[in-house]
C-alpha cells in the first residue's frame, strides 16, 4: 500500500506543477481552455490527497509497522483513536496534513468564486497551485510519510504530550486556520496580477477569511486548554515559540478584518489590506517552519530535520515576490478618500490596527531574536515571559479600551456632544468597578485592576450598542423588543457578531488576568496524614494508589480538599509512566469551581521513594471565564459567518453582468 | 498489492481525463479567449460598488443618528453631501443603463 500513497503523492505534485505552470500561461496569454484544465488540476491534486491520506489513516489503523512513519509514532498499545491522531503528531503526516486542507480549501474556493471575474480567477488558481505545489515537493522528495523499512515487532510509541483527547481537534483546527490564510492570500495576489483592484476579491474571501481567522482563534484556545490539564506546569500559555506561531498570524488576520472594513465602506487602505493579508499568510507558513524546522526548543518541536532551509527559502520568495507584485501595483491601489477626522469609527479601526500589527511584530522579534542571535554570536540568547508581557500590557490593554470606545464612535466623524453622551453609561460603569475592586482589596496588581475596569467599560459598551440598536429598530414600528433584537442582527450580522467576539475577548481577558495577577501558588512536601493550605482550602494528602493501563503505569496521590470543616472531594494528581515511550508525563487534578469560575489546580511534582509527595497548589480565580469565552467566540464568529440573504442580493445585483468563473 | 495497483491506475487515469477534459470537450473552440471587463464593464463596476458605499454610509449615519453617535448638527452636515454622492452615483449608472440598453 506504501507505494499507492507514494503513487497519489507524485500524482498530487504533478497535477499541482501543472495547476501552477498551466495556470499562469492561461492567465498570461489568456487562453480559456487551459485555465479551466488547471481548474480541474487542483480538483484533481485533492482527490489523489484524499487516497494518499486513506492510506496513512489505513496504515497507522493496521499497525502496519513496515510503513517507518507508523512505526516512529505507534504502537500496539497505543488506544486506535490516539493511533489515528498520530497521522499529524509527526513531520510527515502533518505536512500532508498540510497539503489535505491546502487542495480541500482550493477546491472549495475556487468552486465558490462566482463573484470574481475569470481573469482574476485565472490568476489565483496557480497561486494556490504554487503553495499546493511546494507542499507535495516536500512530501515527494524531502519528507515522505510512505518510507517503508523491514516490519518491526512495535513501534515507538507517541510522545505522551499527545496522548490526550485534545490532540484529536486541536491540531486540525490550526491548520485550518494556518492553511485557510492561503486563500485571501491567493485571492489578493490574483486580482493584483490581473490588475483589478476593484472589491470583488474582498467579497470572494470574505468568508473564507472570517473561517480561517475563526478556526485559528479556536485551536490556539484548544492549545491553551491542552496545555493546561495535559503539560502539566500550571499555566495555559508559555510565550513558548510555537504558540506564538500561532497567534501572529491571528492578530494579523484581526487587524485585517478591520481594516477591510475601511476599504468596503470608504474606499480607503487598499495597500494595507493586502500587506496586512501577505503578513498573515507569511506568519502562517513562519508558524509551520518553527514547529516543523526544529529551529527552535519547544515542547511543540516533536520532530528535528532538515526541511528548514526548504521553508525558509519559499517564505523569502512569497514574501519578495507578493511585495513586489505590491510595489508594481502600487498606482492602482491609491485610495480616492481620506480620513475625515481623528475622532471616528475609521480612525479607531487605525489604531487599533498599528497596535495589532505592533503585537504581532514585537512578538516576531522575540521569535526570531534567539535564532539571529545564535546564527549571528554562534551564542544561545533567550527571550522570556517579562518580556512578552511587557508588550502585552503595553500594547494589549490600549487594545482592549480601543474595543469599547470603537463602537461608541460614528464613522467619518463624532463631536464632543456626542461623544459625551455615548460614553456616559460605560465610563459611569467602569469607574464604578474601578472603585469596587480598590474596596475590595484587588489593587494589589495594578494592571489587574486596570484590565477589570477596561473590561467592565468594553462590556457596557457592548450591551448599550445592543440596547441602543434595538431601541432604535424597535422605534421604527412593527416589532417588538425580541423582534427589534433579532432584526438588529440579522441585518448587521459582521457588526452584531464581531461585538459577540469582542466580548469574549473581554471574558478572555478577565481570565487571564484573574489566572495570573490573582493567582496564589503554595508547594510543600508532605508524608500521608500532613496537609498544606492555600488560598483558604486545606489538602490532606492520604497516600499513593497506583494502576495498571494498557500502555502506561498510573502513580496517583490521594488528596482530600476541605474548605473550613466541608469536604470539597477527592483529588488524585499523579504521574504516568509509559512504557513503549519510556517516558514519564505529569498528570494533573483540577477542581472546577462553576459558582466563582475559578479552579484549584494540583501538580504532583515528585513521587518520592519514602512515600511522600512533592505537592504543588495552585488558585486560579476567575480561570474559567477563559475556557467559556471559547463558547462565546464560536457563537460571535458563527453570527458573523451567517449568510445574509438580503446582503447576498444586493452583492448579486451589483455584479449582473459580470463575467463569472471559467 | 493488486487492488493498490488497480486504484493508483484508475486515480492517475481520472486525474490525466479531468484535466484533458476542457480540450476534449471543445477540441475546437470558436473563442478561446479569457473574457476580460471591457473599459465600460468596469466603469459599471466602480459606479456600483460607490453606489453601494454611499447608500450603506447613510443607513449607517441614520442609524448613529437614531442610536445618538452623531448630534442634530453634524447629521445635517454630513447627511447633504452623502446623499448627493449617492444620487450621482445613481444617475450615472441610468445614464450609462440607457445608452446601453
Amino acid at each position: 500500500m506504501a507505494d499507492l500513497g507514494r503513487a497519489a503523492l507524485v500524482t498530487s505534485f504533478l497535477l499541482l506543477l501543472y495547476a501552477l505552470v498551466g495556470g499562469s500561461l492561461a492567465a498570461w496569454k489568456g487562453r480559456r481552455r487551459l485555465a479551466e484544465s488547471a481548474q480541474n488540476a487542483l480538483l484533481g491534486s485533492f482527490a489523489a490527497t484524499v487516497v494518499a491520506t486513506a492510506v496513512l489513516l489505513g496504515a497507522l489503523a493496521r499497525h502496519d509497522f513496515s510503513f517507518q512513519y507508523v512505526a516512529d509514532h505507534t504502537s500496539r498499545e497505543l488506544p486506535l483513536g490516539y493511533t489515528l491522531t498520530a497521522f499529524w503528531g509527526g513531520q510527515e503526516g502533518s505536512l500532508l496534513l498540510w497539503l489535505l486542507v491546502l487542495s480541500g480549501y482550493s477546491v472549495a474556493a475556487v468552486l465558490t468564486s462566482r463573484r470574481v471575474d475569470r481573469e482574476v480567477l485565472a490568476w489565483v488558481v496557480p497561486t494556490l497551485a504554487l503553495v499546493g505545489t511546494f507542499f507535495s515537493l516536500l512530501l515527494v522528495f524531502v519528507a515522505s510519510p510512505f518510507a517503508t523499512q523491514a516490519a518491526v515487532a512495535d513501534g515507538a510509541g507517541l510522545n505522551p504530550s499527545l496522548q490526550n483527547p485534545y490532540m484529536a481537534i486541536h491540531p486540525p483546527m490550526l491548520y485550518l486556520g494556518y492553511v485557510g490564510l492561503t486563500v485571501p492570500f491567493a485571492f489578493a495576489m490574483g486580482a493584483l496580477l490581473a490588475r483589478r483592484t476593484d472589491e470583488r476579491w474582498i467579497v470572494a474571501t470574505r468568508r473564507w477569511t472570517l473561517a480561517a481567522w475563526a478556526f485559528l482563534g479556536i485551536g490556539q484556545l484548544l492549545g491553551a486548554h491542552w496545555a493546561y490539564v495535559e503539560i502539566g506546569w500550571g499555566g495555559f500559555y508559555a510565550w513558548d515559540p510555537v504558540e506564538n506561531a500561532a497567534l501572529m498570524p491571528w492578530l494579523a488576520a484581526t487587524a485585517f478584518l478591520h481594516s477591510v472594513m475601511i476599504q468596503e465602506k470608504r474606499g480607503m487602505l487598499k495597500v494595507w489590506n493586502v500587506l496586512l493579508v501577505v503578513l498573515a499568510f507569511g506568519l502562517s507558513l513562519f508558524g509551520t517552519f518553527l514547529t516543523r524546522s526544529g529551529i527552535i526548543q519547544s515542547i511543540h518541536s516533536f520532530t528535528q530535520s532538515s526541511i528548514g532551509p526548504w521553508f525558509l527559502g519559499f517564505i523569502c520568495l512569497i514574501t519578495a515576490g507578493s511585495l513586489t507584485l505590491i510595489f508594481a501595483r502600487l498606482p492602482l491601489l491609491r485610495a480616492k478618500t481620506r480620513l475625515e477626522s481623528l475622532v471616528s469609527r475609521e480612525a479607531t479601526f487605525l489604531y487599533n490596527n498599528l497596535l495589532l500589527v505592533a503585537l504581532a511584530l514585537t512578538i516576531l522579534w522575540g521569535v526570531v531574536y534567539p535564532i539571529l542571535s545564535q546564527a549571528v554570536t554562534g551564542q544561545a540568547a533567550t527571550v522570556s515571559k517579562p518580556y512578552y508581557n511587557f508588550f502585552l500590557h503595553t500594547f494589549g490593554i490600549p487594545l482592549l479600551l480601543l474595543m469599547g470606545i470603537g463602537p461608541l464612535v460614528a464613522w467619518r466623524r463624532a463631536s464632543l456632544r456626542a461623544l459625551g453622551r455615548t460614553f456616559l453609561w460605560p465610563l459611569a460603569a467602569a469607574v464604578i468597578a474601578g472603585a469596587a475592586l480598590l474596596a475590595a482589596g484587588a489593587g494589589s496588581s495594578r494592571i489587574g485592576v486596570i484590565a477589570y475596569t477596561f473590561s467592565v467599560f468594553v462590556l457596557a459598551s457592548i450591551v448599550l450598542e445592543f440596547a441602543r440598536g434595538t431601541a432604535a429598530r424597535k422605534a421604527l414600528g412593527g416589532l417588538g423588543w425580541a423582534g427589534a433584537f433579532s432584526s438588529l442582527i440579522a441585518r448587521n450580522r459582521r457588526r452584531y457578531g464581531g461585538y459577540v467576539v469582542h466580548a469574549s475577548v473581554v471574558l478572555l481577558a478577565i481570565g487571564i488576568t484573574g489566572a495570573s495577577a490573582y493567582q496564589t501558588v503554595r508547594e510543600s512536601r508532605l508524608k500521608p496524614g500532613q496537609s498544606m493550605t492555600v488560598a483558604g482550602d486545606r489538602l490532606i494528602f492520604r497516600g499513593f494508589q497506583s494502576r495498571m493501563e494498557s500502555n502506561h503505569r498510573a502513580i496517583r496521590a490521594l488528596v482530600d480538599v476541605y474548605r473550613g470543616d466541608k469536604y470539597l472531594g477527592r483529588y488524585r494528581p499523579g504521574k504516568n509512566q509509559y512504557f513503549a515511550e519510556d517516558q514519564v508525563s505529569n498528570e494533573v487534578s483540577i477542581r472546577h469551581d462553576l459558582l466563582t469560575g475559578g479552579d484549584l489546580f494540583l501538580i504532583a511534582d515528585q513521587v518520592n521513594s519514602d512515600g511522600s509527595v512533592d505537592l504543588k497548589a495552585l488558585q486560579k480565580p476567575l480561570v474559567n471565564l477563559l475556557w467559556l469565552a471559547g463558547f462565546v467566540f464560536v457563537g460571535g464568529a458563527l453570527i458573523a459567518l451567517w449568510p445574509d440573504a438580503r446582503e447576498e442580493r444586493r452583492l448579486a445585483e451589483r455584479y449582473a453582468g459580470a463575467a463569472v468563473r471559467a | 498489492m493488486s487492488a493498490a495497483l488497480v486504484v493508483g491506475a484508475v486515480l492517475a487515469v481520472a486525474c490525466v481525463a479531468l484535466v484533458a477534459l476542457p480540450f476534449m470537450r471543445e477540441p475546437q473552440p470558436q473563442d478561446d479567449a479569457l473574457s476580460r471587463p471591457d473599459e465600460l464593464e468596469q466603469r459599471r463596476l466602480a459606479l456600483s460598488e460607490e453606489r453601494d458605499r454611499a447608500l450603506a454610509a447613510l443607513k449607517e449615519l441614520e442609524f448613529d443618528h437614531r442610536t445618538g453617535k452623531v448630534s442634530d448638527d453634524d447629521y445635517r452636515e454630513l447627511v447633504g453631501p452623502l446623499r448627493r454622492r449617492a444620487a450621482e452615483t445613481l444617475r450615472a449608472l441610468d445614464v450609462r443603463a440607457t445608452a446601453h440598453g
